[in-house]
């Protein structure tokens, strides 16, 4: 036993233990407790009934009492095990209840019924995932739809996004012209400009040209990310001059120049920013919230918020589409979350 | 940055796919954008690279920029501009009317003091207490242990989720009946109404907003731990110096600069707090979580006493705000590089 804990607990250079090293993992291993710990009690939660979920105190896997057809009965019967006074376990099912007197009978032999304590029984429990939880708000309650247009403005906000930023980025890395240090500097200046600021005025805008109610009122204002310009500006500034000036000599196009070498050789960068844009778009909720106020049109975000929103909180659904929400940001975290923590280290983009 | 690889595999095929009908309309017009070229030269091709992401931003960001001003100096309840009457500074003044302004309740616009006071004490403690988590976060990530990436990753998750499943994981799990009551009931404390009281509610805002973002800034701590040279630490351990004397001697001073950019970008993304304190409380009970951003949504959008050019004028203060933060933290990165550049 001793040896068995001296080589768990040995130490690379073979030094002694340190307070630091308890902290550290202290640290570490609550860290992995807090960070995952809400998201896989959501998870756990929405697999549960409305029974299920009401409970007090919860289980971690989603659990309901079974139940058992009997003849000679119209609905379903709870079943129960007792444990008699000679210490033998039964399964019952329970006819009703009076007081502290329940009358069951035995689902094999139905005939006789059986007094019992409610003392010395307890329900007979099996796990039971409630899928209906995420069946019913999808084909019923209009989720389907959100779904639907989170991922049409995800996409089509991201393409755009794409697009739009690496051609105005070639512009301001591989031409010349008058008043480019003009643009670049409004580019810098407006960086910071939160959508929290300008609401009001945008909505007015966005109402004039008649994209209220529209998702495109939801992906037009933000893809024209100065991040994302700037950013695919220094990536394409490292690109040397030459390979473009040999291209113009070979009668390439301008056009032919941007998506044929240049496009190419910023993938990385292009990359990086298409996965922060699904990640943004995908959890925006301020301004769809605003622009968008008819059902039809709701992102999950919205939809989820009008949904938790209402007085009498149907608490398995919402639980069951807040999962839904959350995976395709699980999956960028499973296979992308190394360039977007490199992207972070690099450049302190939020 | 450029240190980056593409994305291999799946990511890579998924992009292929979805750029495929954008390649073919690539194809498609590059005859017409010749004969533009013809035309205009070079000089015309640039505009046309820049003229469609700069038309996007002027209509949807100079624009509004521009207007919000024009909007704060106008009354009444019309949304389009010409609508409206011209009333000055009246707006401003009727945020600032106040008998004392301690007191919120003496002020005609109380809703947007109390939000004010909110706000700053939110930006304050979530601030400081976020900042602390992250340096611990940081140096022990930056120690020697097994895995550091997957422990990295650990403490980053939170940040990809979206404000509105941040709100309500935790809105489940602070609710009445939810689990921290229950885990609270195991070892024999009495459950407490974390979301319908206005302190812990208060405290539930700042906590579960440092969950969220903790992650982020302990990453670019981090990044900052890992450029101080190993051999200054080394040089130390020679001396025969103690690890705390180290952090207080060393980490700490060369950290300075990544602490100051940690603490600003958090000042800037904590005043403008909204959507996850939103779905968790609703800025309830009361007024105890209402924060600027919900003041100036629910004035110029939700409320029934809609006023936008109210709106207008808190959103141009909170704006004010923001340009100091950021003048601020453009200023230090300037001295962060004439520093780097130095050494």
């Amino acid at each position: 036993m001793n040896r068995a804990a001296a080589f768990l607990l040995r130490r690379r250079g073979g030094r002694g233990w340190h307070w630091t090293d308890v902290v550290t993992w202290i640290w570490l291993i609550g860290g992995i407790v807090m960070m995952f710990g809400p998201a896989v009690w959501l998870v756990g939660s929405s697999f549960k009934s409305p029974a299920a979920l009401s409970e007090f105190p919860p289980t971690i896997l989603p659990m309901v009492t079974q139940e058992v057809q009997v003849p000679g009965y119209d609905k379903p019967l709870p079943l129960y095990k007792v444990t008699g006074e000679d210490g033998k376990t039964r399964v019952l099912a329970e006819v009703r209840r009076i007081g502290i007197i329940a009358q069951m009978v035995d689902p094999q032999d139905p005939t006789e019924k059986i007094k019992v304590n409610i003392s010395i029984r307890e329900p007979k429990r099996e796990v039971h995932f409630a899928l209906d939880n995420y069946v019913t708000p999808l084909e019923k309650n209009d989720f389907l739809l959100y779904l639907r247009n989170s991922v049409f403005v995800t996409v089509m906000a991201t393409l755009i996004t794409l697009i739009t930023n690496s051609m105005a980025a070639f512009a301001l890395s591989k031409y010349q012209f008058t008043g480019r240090s003009a643009v670049m500097l409004l580019i810098v200046a407006t960086l910071m400009v939160p959508l929290s600021v300008i609401l009001v005025p945008l909505y007015s805008v966005i109402s004039a040209v008649g994209l209220f109610n529209s998702l495109w009122g939801v992906i037009l204002p933000t893809v024209a990310t100065p991040t994302g310009v700037f950013m695919l500006r220094q990536y394409m500034l490292t690109i040397p001059d030459e390979l473009v000036a040999a291209a113009r000599m070979d009668k390439a196009s301008e056009w032919q120049i941007y998506w044929r070498i240049i496009l190419p050789l910023t993938a990385p960068a292009l990359a990086v920013l298409a996965i922060f844009s699904v990640v943004w778009r995908w959890n925006d909720f301020l301004w769809p919230l605003i622009v968008l106020s008819r059902k039809e049109v709701y992102t999950l975000q919205v939809g989820l918020n009008v949904y938790a929103g209402q007085l009498n909180v149907q608490w398995h659904y919402i639980l069951a589409m807040t999962v839904v929400t959350m995976i395709p940001v699980v999956l960028v975290f499973v296979f992308l979350q190394r360039f977007i923590t490199a992207g972070i280290a690099g450049t302190g983009l939020k | 940055m450029s240190g980056n690889k593409a994305p291999s595999g799946l990511s890579q095929t998924a992009g292929a796919l979805l750029l495929a009908p954008v390649r073919l309309a690539a194809m498609a017009v590059d005859p017409l954008l010749r004969g533009w070229q013809k035309l205009t030269g070079f000089n015309g091709m640039a505009a046309f690279f820049l003229v469609p992401n700069m038309a996007i931003f002027g209509i949807f960001v100079l624009l509004p920029l521009v207007i919000n001003f024009i909007y704060s100096l106008t009354g009444g309840t019309a949304l389009f501009l010409p609508d409206r009457s011209y009333v000055g500074f009246e707006q401003y003044g009727r945020l600032a009317a106040c008998g004392n302004y301690l007191d919120p309740n003496s002020c005609t616009e109380d809703q947007f003091w109390k939000a004010l006071y909110n706000t700053a004490i939110f930006v304050v403690l979530q601030v400081a207490l976020m900042t602390v988590v992250a340096l611990i976060t940081a140096l022990v990530l930056n120690r020697e242990i097994r895995g550091r990436s997957f422990w990295r990753a650990v403490f980053f998750f939170p940040v990809l989720l979206s404000p509105v499943v941040v709100g309500l994981i935790w809105r489940w799990i602070l609710q009445r009946q939810g689990l921290l009551n229950f885990m609270l009931y195991e070892v024999g404390i009495d459950p407490t109404e974390w979301l319908t009281d206005r302190f812990w509610a208060f405290t539930a805002a700042i906590g579960v907003s440092i969950w969220a973002h903790l992650g982020f800034y302990a990453l670019i701590l981090l990044a900052g731990l890992q450029a101080i040279p190993r051999d200054l630490y080394e040089a130390a351990e020679m001396d025969g110096t103690r690890p705390m004397r180290m952090f207080w001697r060393i980490t700490l001073p060369l950290l300075g600069p990544n602490l100051l950019v940690v603490i600003v970008l958090a000042l800037i993304r904590a005043v403008q707090i909204f959507d996850e304190v939103y779905v968790l409380t609703g800025g309830g009970p009361g007024t105890s979580t209402l924060y600027l951003t919900q003041y100036i949504y629910e004035i110029g959008f939700a409320s029934l006493l809609r006023n936008p050019g109210l709106a207008s004028a808190a959103s141009i203060i909170m704006g004010a705000i923001l340009v100091v933060l950021t003048l601020m933290q453009l200023a230090i990165a300037r001295r962060n590089e004439r520093r780097s550049g130095k050494s």
